[in-house]
C-alpha cells in the first residue's frame, strides 16, 4: 500500500470515529427524560407553554431526526442557540476559541523542546544516575493534579514573590511584558504535566530503537553514544515520537479545563464548564465536539507524520 | 563463581555502549521492589489505612467548627490549620480520603474488570466481534476523559453513583485495549492451541489458559487506572461538579478553601498535597515492578 492510500484510509477511519463520537455525545445529552423546555420554563409552566416551546425547539420530533438536524447544523457551522443567554453558540465559540488556541499554542511551543531534550538525554544515558533521577522526577510530575501545580505556583510567584499576577487576563493588544505576566502561570501549569508525559514517551520510543540489532551494529563499529542515538536511532523513532507529542498535547485539552477555570482565563474550556453549570446543552454539545475533533486531528497528524517518515512507504 | 550465562534478556547496554552481563545480585534485587517502590508501597498502605480508619482517628468531627479564626496556620492544636469556616483541616482530610480512595478504588476495579473481560472476549471471539468492539471503544477513547465527565454531569447531574459510572466508563477503553493486545498474543501460544485442539470451549480457554498469564500486567494497569480516576474525580470536585456538599472528597476541600490562597493558608495546599502523595505513591510502586509490566507507565495517558 502506498503512503497516500494509507493516509486516505486513516482519514476515513477518523471521520467514521468522529461520527460515532457525535452519536455518543448526542445520545448522552439529548435523550433524557427531563428535557430542555421543562428546564427552561421551570416548575410553574403550564403543559401548553411547555408543548409550545418543545415544538419551537424541535423537541417533539423523534430522536433520530433531531440527531440529523443537529449534525447538519454542526456541519454547516451553526450548532444552534445557547439556552442560557440566547446568543448563537457560534458567536460564543468564535469569541473564546482563539484565546484557547493561543494558550495551547504557547504551552506546546514551550513544552515540546524541553520534553524532547529530556527524553532523548535520558535515553542516551539510560540506566545512569541522571536517567534514574529524571525517571523519578517525571514519574512524580505525571501524577500531580493540575490544581496543586497551579496553587503552588500562585503561592510562590504571586503571593510570596509578587512577580506575577494571580489572575490571568488577556487584554486585546498586550505588550510583550504584559503578555508574559498574564500567560506565565497558566502556561507553566499546563507544561508541568505534559513535559513529563512527553519526555517519558520519547525516552521509551528511543530506547525501543536502541535495543534493535542495527544499533548494536553501530555500537560495535565504534560510534559514540551520542552518535548512536542521534544519527542512528532517532530518525527511526520519529513516528513514535510524533505519536508521543500528539498524545501529550491532547492532554492539553483536558488540562485546560482546570487551568482556565483556576486562572479565570476566557477560553473555550471555561465556557464549557459554564455550560455544564447552566445545563446549556447546545453549547455543551458544540464544545464537546470541538474537543473531540481536536483530539482526533492531533492523532491523525501523528499518524500522517509516522507514515511520511517511513521511507519504505515513501518510495513506492 | 561464574555468573550463569543466559540469553540476551540478561544483558543491558551500559551508558558507554558496551554490552555487559548484569550483576546477578543487582538483578535479584530488581526482581521485587526497589527503594522508591518500597517508599511508594508505604505511602499507598498509609492512605488505604486512612481511608479505612480515618474517621476513627480524626481529632474533631467532620463538620465541627472548632477554631476561632478561619484559615489559621499550623499549630499544635490544629496540625494542618483550619479551613474557611474554622473547621480542623486534618479531620476534614481524614474524612475526605474515604471518598477519594473508596470511589477511585471502586471505579478503577469496575473499569479494569470490565475492560479485561471485554478484551479477553474480543480476543477469543471471531474477527467480526473483535472488529466491532474495538471500533466502538476506540470512539470512546477519542472523547477526552474530562470532557466525557463534563457531558455526563451536565446530562444526569452529579451524584456518587454517576461519578463512579463515569470514571469507570472513561477508563474502560484503555483497559480493554491493553487486555485485548495481551490476550491476542497469548492466544497464539502453543499451549492455547493445544487446549483448542483438545476441544475446550472458549470460556475455558479465556479463563483457564489465557487469563492467568496476563494477570500481572493487568494488575499494574489497574494501579494506573486508579491514579487516573483519583485525578479525574478530584479535578471534577475541584470544579464543583464532583462529590457534592456536605460530603467532601480531597478535591472539594481544595475548592472550598481556594479563597485562602492569597493568605497562603495550609487549608488549600494540604488536601492537594494529600492527593499528590497518594498518586505519586501508586506510580512509584508500578514503576518498580519487574520487567515488562512497569513499561505500562511509559506510554500511559491520563
Amino acid at each position: 500500500m502506498t503512503a497516500m492510500t494509507l493516509i486516505a484510509k486513516r482519514i476515513g477511519i477518523a471521520m467514521l470515529t468522529l461520527l460515532l463520537v457525535s452519536i455518543v455525545v448526542f445520545s448522552i445529552t439529548a435523550l433524557l427524560p427531563g428535557d430542555a423546555a421543562q428546564a427552561a420554563l421551570g416548575q410553574s409552566a403550564t403543559p401548553e407553554t411547555i408543548a409550545a416551546l418543545r415544538a419551537q425547539l424541535g423537541l417533539d420530533q423523534p430522536a433520530h431526526l433531531r440527531y440529523l438536524h443537529w449534525l447538519m447544523g454542526l456541519l454547516s457551522g451553526n450548532p444552534g442557540q445557547s439556552l442560557a443567554n440566547n446568543v448563537p453558540v457560534r458567536e460564543l465559540i468564535a469569541l473564546r476559541l482563539p484565546k484557547s488556541l493561543l494558550l495551547a499554542g504557547v504551552a506546546a511551543a514551550v513544552s515540546v523542546p524541553i520534553a524532547l531534550t529530556i527524553g532523548i538525554l535520558s535515553a542516551m544515558y539510560r540506566n545512569s544516575r541522571l536517567d534514574r533521577a529524571l525517571n523519578l522526577v517525571t514519574l512524580s510530575m505525571v501524577a500531580v493534579p493540575e490544581f496543586l501545580v497551579a496553587t503552588v505556583a500562585v503561592l510562590i510567584f504571586a503571593v510570596r514573590l509578587h512577580w506575577l499576577s494571580a489572575l490571568s487576563y488577556a487584554p486585546d493588544n498586550p505588550g510583550i511584558g504584559q503578555f508574559l505576566r498574564a500567560y506565565a502561570l497558566p502556561v507553566m501549569t499546563l507544561c508541568f504535566v505534559i513535559v513529563a508525559q512527553m519526555a517519558r514517551m520519547t525516552r521509551a520510543a528511543v530506547i525501543d530503537q536502541v535495543s534493535r540489532s542495527y544499533v548494536e551494529m553501530a555500537i560495535l563499529k565504534g560510534a559514540s553514544p551520542a552518535r548512536v542515538v542521534l544519527a542512528h536511532a532517532l530518525p527511526n523513532a520519529v513516528g513514535p515520537i510524533a505519536n508521543a507529542i500528539a498524545l501529550s498535547l491532547s492532554y492539553l485539552l483536558g488540562g485546560a479545563i482546570i487551568v482556565e477555570t483556576i486562572f479565570n482565563y476566557p477560553g473555550i474550556a471555561s465556557l464549557m464548564v459554564d455550560a455544564v453549570t447552566n445545563r446549556d446543552m447546545p453549547l455543551l454539545q458544540a464544545c464537546a465536539m470541538i474537543f473531540c475533533c481536536a483530539y482526533l486531528a492531533l492523532v491523525l497528524l501523528a499518524d500522517v507524520v509516522a507514515i511520511a517518515s517511513n521511507p519504505r512507504l515513501r518510495n513506492q | 563463581m561464574i555468573p550463569p550465562v543466559s540469553p540476551s534478556a540478561d544483558r543491558q547496554l551500559d551508558p558507554q555502549g558496551a554490552v555487559q552481563p548484569v550483576d546477578p545480585v543487582r538483578r535479584r534485587r530488581r526482581r521485587w521492589l526497589s527503594g522508591s517502590g518500597l517508599v511508594g508501597l508505604c505511602v499507598v498502605t498509609f492512605w488505604l489505612l486512612i481511608a479505612l480508619l480515618g474517621p476513627l482517628i480524626a481529632p474533631h468531627g467532620v463538620g465541627a467548627i472548632v477554631a476561632d479564626d478561619a484559615f489559621a496556620s499550623m499549630s499544635a492544636q490544629f496540625p494542618l490549620g483550619s479551613d474557611y469556616l474554622g473547621r480542623d483541616v486534618l479531620s476534614r482530610i481524614l474524612y475526605g480520603a474515604r471518598y477519594t480512595v473508596g470511589l477511585a478504588l471502586a471505579a478503577a476495579l469496575l473499569a479494569s474488570t470490565a475492560g479485561t473481560a471485554l478484551g479477553l472476549f474480543a480476543a477469543v471471539s471471531g474477527r467480526w466481534i473483535d472488529e466491532v468492539a474495538s471500533r466502538l471503544l476506540d470512539a470512546l477513547t477519542c472523547i477526552p476523559s474530562k470532557i466525557f465527565a463534563l457531558v455526563m454531569v451536565a446530562a444526569f447531574g452529579s451524584s456518587v453513583p454517576l461519578l463512579l459510572l463515569t470514571a469507570a466508563l472513561s477508563y474502560l477503553p484503555g483497559a480493554y485495549r491493553i487486555s485485548r493486545s495481551l490476550a491476542v498474543n497469548l492466544n497464539q501460544m502453543e499451549y492455547v492451541q493445544v487446549a483448542r485442539a483438545r476441544g475446550e470451549g472458549r470460556i475455558h480457554i479465556a479463563c483457564v489458559e489465557i487469563l492467568p498469564n496476563m494477570i500481572h500486567p493487568m494488575l499494574a494497569d489497574f494501579g494506573l487506572r486508579f491514579v487516573f480516576v483519583v485525578l479525574l474525580l478530584s479535578g471534577l470536585s475541584f470544579l464543583g461538579l464532583g462529590v457534592q456538599p456536605p460530603a467532601a472528597d480531597l478535591g472539594s476541600l481544595v475548592r472550598e478553601n481556594i479563597s485562602g490562597l492569597a493568605d497562603g493558608a495550609p487549608a488549600v495546599i494540604m488536601p492537594a498535597l494529600a492527593i499528590a502523595t497518594l498518586t505519586i505513591g501508586v506510580n512509584l510502586v508500578i514503576d518498580s515492578l519487574p520487567g515488562r509490566t512497569r513499561r505500562i507507565t511509559d506510554g500511559a495517558l491520563r
